[in-house]
Formats: C-alpha cells, structure tokens, sequence
C-alpha cells in the first residue's frame, strides 16, 4: 500500500521532474504570442491558437505531437498533406473582390515587383549557409502571405513551419510600422505629394469577373503547374463569389471552413514549436531575414513605383509601390495614410488597393513560379 | 541536375523573378481582353406596359 502511494505520488511530480529551461523558455513564448494576439491585436487569429500550441506542446510529457497524439492527428492530416492552407486559400478567394485589380490591371505589376523580395532573400539565406531549400522556405516569408509561407515551408522544410509561420504572421501585423520609414527614405516629399487622379475607373461587367478567375486558373497553371492548388483554390474561392449561384458554397468557405482551418492550422504550427527544434541560432536568423524579405518587398515596391512615375510623365505616385504586398488591405490603408500626411488632397486608396490585390495574386504567382523552377531544376519531384 | 548553391540562388532568383513579372504582365493583358470581350451593357429601359 504504501509503496502503490508512492509510485501514484511520484506520477503527480513526473511533469515537473521532466521540465526544462527550454520549456519554460519556449511556454514564456507562447505566452508572449498570445499576449501580442490577444492584448495588442496582432493577427489575433493566428497567434492566439499558435502562442497556446506553443505552451501545450512544450509541457513536458503531454505527447502532443507524438505519434497519435491529439494535435499531431490534425497535422498529419491537414499540415503534412498541405490541405489546411489550400483550404485558407479558399476562403481568401471568397473574401477577396477583385474589382479594384480589374478597373485598373497595369497596377498588378506592382504585385510582382513587391514580390522580389524573396527572390532576394533567397540569395541571402544561401549566403549565410541555410541548405537549398531550407533557404527557399525562409525566403518564402517575404511572400507577406501566412498560408503561402505555411504550404511551401511545410512542403520543403516542416523542421521550421513554426519560425517561418510566426515570423510571416509577426511581420504581417507588423507592416505599419514597418513600411512607412522605407517609403519616407525612397521617395522625395515631391513625389509623395501626387495626387493620383480618381481616373475613369470603369466598370466591370459581372461577366469579366466571372471570367477572371477561370481564365487565370487556366493561364497561370498551365505556365506553373507546380503551383495549380495555390492559385486554383485561390480563385475556386473567388469564382464562388462571384458567379452569384452558390452562396451557401461561398459562405461556408469564408466562414466554417476558413474559421476551423484557421482554428486547427494555428494549433498546429504552434505545436511545432518545441523547445528542442526552436530554440536555435537558425530561428534567429530565420526572424532576421523575415524581417529583411519584407522590407525588401517594400523598397522593390516603391521603387518600381519610382520607374512607373517616370514613366507616366508623374502620374502616379510611388507611394503605392508598398502596396504590392500580399497584407491585403492593410498595406493600402499605409499607403493612404502616409499620402495624406504630405498632401490632404491625395486619396490613394483606391490605387494602392488594386496595388493590394495584385500583391495578393503576385505572391501566389511568385510561389507557383518558384515551384515551378525546383520542378524544372529537379530539386523536387515532378 | 546537380547545382552548386550559387547557380541554384542565381537561378532561381533570376527565373523567379522575370518568371512572376512576365506571368503578371500576361495576366494583366489577359484581364484588358476579358473586359474587351464582356464589356457591361447599358442598361435596357423598362419596357412599357400595355
């Protein structure tokens, strides 16, 4: 009897035995996201089921993420298959109205220039020794888009899913503080102060918006077949927006099937984050380079800005180059916000949320394409 | 095909990235064309009754 106490008193103590300053650290970082979800608002759906992913996993001896363990079941079925962000997409496809984008499609190049940032930090990653693909899934986080940054890194580098994703989300939320110093440096107080005119924005026909995501589906899949889920989820989504007969179909992709994915995908990146695999110069240096890939983003953006201002004899401000980035629409709302501090008769919104929506696509686009090239290199499998 | 890092990060930051502006260029004249080919019609008046 005495002895059956003892063992039964000693499994109450197991936890405790068994915990490490890394799960302290890494519970104290959970703790962290969820106060930054929950108290300042940054990104709140994701960090919060993240930053509680994080603390679940790192209590010692709760097997978590061991084989049939309770979040490892949702991982292996929806992060492992890279089913939960596709399914993300969905639902960004069904929220996104395209309108902005359509009215005016020279903008979307501005979408791709806000994408070279990867590219860059890709040549980066690589210079500080991160392995091929490793370095590709650091580089994708300048995507600014969590669920492209969650599908390429979970295909390539799942050993760091959890520091991309959290870098990708911070940074996301972070975008207001982030852009506007690298706008002021880049642009003269004369540029900053074009006024864009409202234009003749024209309309579109139900027809051309039916149309669009079909067409792009087509044409972009078949020049990147390696990225056919991200851009044919994306625009599955929006074509169920738009064709105006499915709205149940519509509805429960931007609501149930988004909210639950969100939901079980954050538990899921948060439980990869165990002390073991996340504390490490490399998560460091991944935060570090997240931060440079979206900066960069925003010089490319507004530089290329710079070129379109030139080339339009001053008719459009560069100032919506930053808005080539997939932080949809908060990005826009940036580069309104800084237009009027410098001319109160500046309203850019409207062009810099065409510049959003084409951030939105190019990011999609610059995966498939980086996909694409691996294929063709023969770095990944056809 | 196998690359050193250096022609594998050239590579691929160089196709990726004319890759992406040439797909968005495309898709930008692919937009100006669906909106040629559907483009909104005016409004028919109601037709009058009796």
């Amino acid at each position: 009897m005495e002895s059956a106490l003892a063992f039964g008193l000693k499994g109450l103590f197991l936890g405790i035995a068994n915990i490490g300053i890394g799960n302290v650290i890494m519970i104290m970082i959970g703790s962290a996201l969820l106060y930054l979800g929950i108290r300042k608002g940054y990104e709140p759906l994701l960090l919060v089921p993240i930053g509680f992913g994080a603390i679940l996993v790192n209590i010692p001896l709760s097997e978590m993420m061991a084989e049939g363990g309770f979040i490892r079941f949702f991982y292996d079925i929806g992060v492992r298959t890279e089913i939960f962000p596709l399914l993300i997409f969905l639902g960004i496809g069904a929220m996104t109205d395209f309108q902005p984008l359509l009215q005016n499609p020279k903008i979307i190049l501005l979408g791709a220039a806000g994408q070279f940032g990867i590219f860059i930090t890709l040549l980066l990653a690589l210079a500080l020794g991160f392995d091929k693909l490793d370095a590709v899934a650091v580089a994708i986080i300048g995507a600014c888009d969590g669920p492209t940054a969650i599908y390429v890194s979970s295909k390539f580098a799942p050993h760091m899913l959890g520091a991309v994703s959290v870098a990708a989300y911070s940074y996301m939320s972070l975008v207001p503080l982030i852009q506007p110093p690298i706008m002021r440096a880049l642009t003269t107080e004369k540029e900053r102060q074009i006024v864009m005119g409202a234009g003749k924005l024209e309309p579109i026909s139900k027809t051309t918006k039916i149309v669009f995501p079909i067409a792009v589906t087509i044409f972009a899949s078949i020049l990147a077949p390696k990225g056919a889920p991200l851009i044919g989820t994306v625009m599955f989504g929006n074509l169920l927006r738009e064709c105006g007969v499915v709205d149940r179909l519509k509805s429960a992709s931007e609501n149930e099937i988004a909210n639950i994915v969100t939901l079980l995908l954050g538990l899921c990146i948060g439980a990869t984050m165990e002390a073991d695999k996340f504390l490490k110069t490399q998560t460091l240096l991944i935060l570090g380079l997240g931060f440079i890939a979206i900066s960069l983003d925003t010089a490319v953006g507004v530089l290329f800005g710079k070129l379109m201002c030139m080339l339009t004899g001053g008719k459009i401000n560069p100032l919506i180059g930053a808005a080539g980035i997939s932080a949809f629409p908060m990005s826009a709302r940036v580069v309104q916000a800084e237009g009027q501090k410098y001319n109160k008769k500046s309203y850019l919104l409207m062009h810099a949320m065409s510049a959003n929506a084409g951030g939105q696509i190019g990011s999609v686009i610059a995966a498939a394409v980086m996909l694409s090239v691996l294929q063709g290199m023969g770095i990944v499998g056809g | 095909m196998e690359l050193d890092t250096w022609t594998f990060g050239w590579t691929l930051a160089l196709i990726g990235m004319g890759g992406t502006m040439l797909v968005l260029w495309f898709m930008s004249l692919i937009i100006l064309l669906i909106r040629k080919a559907f483009p909104v019609k005016p409004e028919k008046a109601p037709a009058k009754k009796g």
